[in-house]
């Protein structure tokens, strides 16, 4: 079993858990991951970095040398994902009522663990506290050089969790895969050895400029060609070593939201 | 009211103005020049508006926006009235913004324009430097240009709405070395302050002690290093900042 922290409803403090293939052991009980009330295990802020996988990059070649972007992208290309945006393990996704479909970005969230500033890629992984799964829940569109803040701000278009894993026990995170299943179907398949700046690369390119805090969280980039959920979807993200994050997709009036 | 953390004899504390002089909770009176200034609240998500002045959207050639042009800042780029603000080497255009920042008071959604004042807390001045060196095409105005550390000064108060009677007509100020730069009134927003509210909280839950910073008159001018920056607005406060430069910054 692999140590990992949570936030669990009903408690203040962080949890310490340990994950196993099929269940959960916190405070001695064992349980099935679905039998816990999980929050979400960030509660920092979230920054968001797209362009930082290759095939995307790739894609976009021809576009960025077009009007209005002219030339590709020099430093990571970040956005923020603020607090009314975090979701969590197993709670529904409410698609607001002008929002018929999204894009599901899964990513690998990087956690930090102290507070980080100008850290250089020799020490800045060790600035990391532990790894998480997120979907950059994002209404669709193609417009990159100012894109509304509407499409990614929306309340609970972030989930994260279930829980933070240790970074002891994720070796080399960008030897894991991400697999993206909609309605226990799979759809997308990433492999983390396609990032333009590996992790620690990227967080010494950002911390050069700005200060990370202990329990922030740098998304590592998006993907190409991101799968759309609509109302009544259920997307199961995993991560290997990391963890496995599932939600349902529900419409504003459908759902029993907030 | 006039609300505002700082750190003295040892502590941080929360504190209000009295008579001239920064009173503790505890009851001691401390003189404004020998406190620390903290950014008046731990603020929770920062909003700021780009071209949100017609005059200024012209002075950058942009046209005034359709519709508001939000953009957000985290946390490590406030610092307090009085504090340093890092100008980085071989900068060519660094250039401050003086603003109105309006502090949310309490958790809601879908605000109509009418109630918007109802969910205010409080208003303070903002700094919002932008290095436009910095700027690349993507994501606009990128967190390089707009959220490095040390770039937004915010204070040195928060002030209550009620003692802000008409925040929608505030003459606005900047000097640079005691040489006035910017001179404006919010009058002039694109966008005025119900209509942010109401925007923002039509598609996302506003918070206390979110912050929307509403943006910046015509008058932005280059800064350079050692340069004391003095932004205020008419009833809210004066917030200083000094630019300094790399060779603080040891490497």
């Amino acid at each position: 079993m692999y140590q990992a922290r949570a936030r669990i409803s009903g408690f203040e403090q962080e949890q310490n858990i340990l994950v196993g293939d099929s269940q959960v052991v916190w405070d001695g009980k064992s349980y099935a991951d679905t039998a816990i009330p999980w929050q979400s295990p960030v509660n920092g802020m979230i920054y968001g970095t797209i362009f930082n996988v290759n095939e995307q990059l790739d894609a976009m070649k021809e576009t960025f040398h077009e009007k209005p972007y002219l030339t590709k992208p020099n430093r990571p290309v970040l956005y923020v994902k603020p607090r009314n945006t975090i979701n969590a393990h197993l709670h529904e996704v409410v698609l607001p009522e002008d929002v018929s479909e999204v894009q599901i970005n899964a990513t690998l969230g990087v956690v930090m663990g102290e507070n980080a500033t100008r850290l250089s890629e020799e020490n800045a992984m060790e600035y990391v506290g532990g790894y998480t799964v997120v979907n950059d829940v994002t209404v669709p569109h193609d417009n990159f050089y100012r894109p509304n803040i509407k499409n990614k701000v929306r309340d609970g278009f972030c989930p994260v969790g279930p829980w933070i894993m240790n970074k002891d026990v994720v070796s080399n995170p960008e030897a894991s895969m991400i697999w993206t299943f909609k309605n226990d179907e799979l759809i997308q398949v990433q492999n983390l050895t396609d990032l333009v700046r590996p992790i620690k690369k990227l967080l010494a390119d950002v911390t050069e400029f700005m200060t990370l805090y202990k329990g922030d969280m740098l998304l590592v980039g998006v993907p190409h060609n991101p799968p759309i959920a609509v109302n009544g979807d259920t997307i199961r993200i995993e991560i290997d070593q990391v963890g496995r994050l599932e939600n349902t997709f529900v419409h504003e009036t459908g759902g029993t939201a907030l | 009211m006039k609300h505002a953390r700082v750190a003295c004899f040892g502590a941080i504390h929360d504190a209000i103005e009295v008579e001239g002089q920064v009173k503790l909770r505890d009851g001691r009176r401390v003189d404004p020049d020998s406190v620390v200034w903290l950014p008046p609240v731990m603020f929770g998500t920062i909003f700021a508006l780009g071209l949100n002045y017609a005059d200024h959207a012209s002075e950058i050639s942009f046209q005034a926006p359709e519709e508001p042009l939000v953009f957000l800042k985290g946390p490590n780029t406030l610092v307090g009235h009085r504090g340093q603000t890092r100008r980085p080497a071989g900068v060519e255009m660094m250039h401050y913004e003086c603003e109105l920042a309006v502090v949310i008071g309490k958790t809601a959604k879908h605000i109509r324009k009418a109630e918007a004042y109802d969910y205010i807390k409080g208003y303070t001045v903002a700094n919002d430097y932008a290095i436009r060196d910095y700027l690349e095409n993507y994501y606009r105005p990128n967190l390089a240009v707009k959220n490095r550390d040390t770039l937004t000064p915010i204070g040195p108060y928060l002030v209550d709405k009620e003692d802000v009677p008409d925040p929608m007509n505030l003459s606005m100020r900047t000097f640079v070395n005691g040489e006035l730069t910017q001179d404006g009134s919010t009058k002039d927003m694109v966008f005025d302050i119900p209509y942010l509210i109401e925007y923002l909280s039509s598609f996302m839950t506003l918070q206390e002690n979110d912050v929307i910073l509403t943006g910046t008159p015509k008058g932005t001018v280059n800064v350079k290093e050692g340069d004391k920056v003095v932004t205020e607005i008419e009833g809210v406060g004066s917030l200083e900042n000094s630019i300094v430069g790399d060779r603080v910054f040891h490497s």
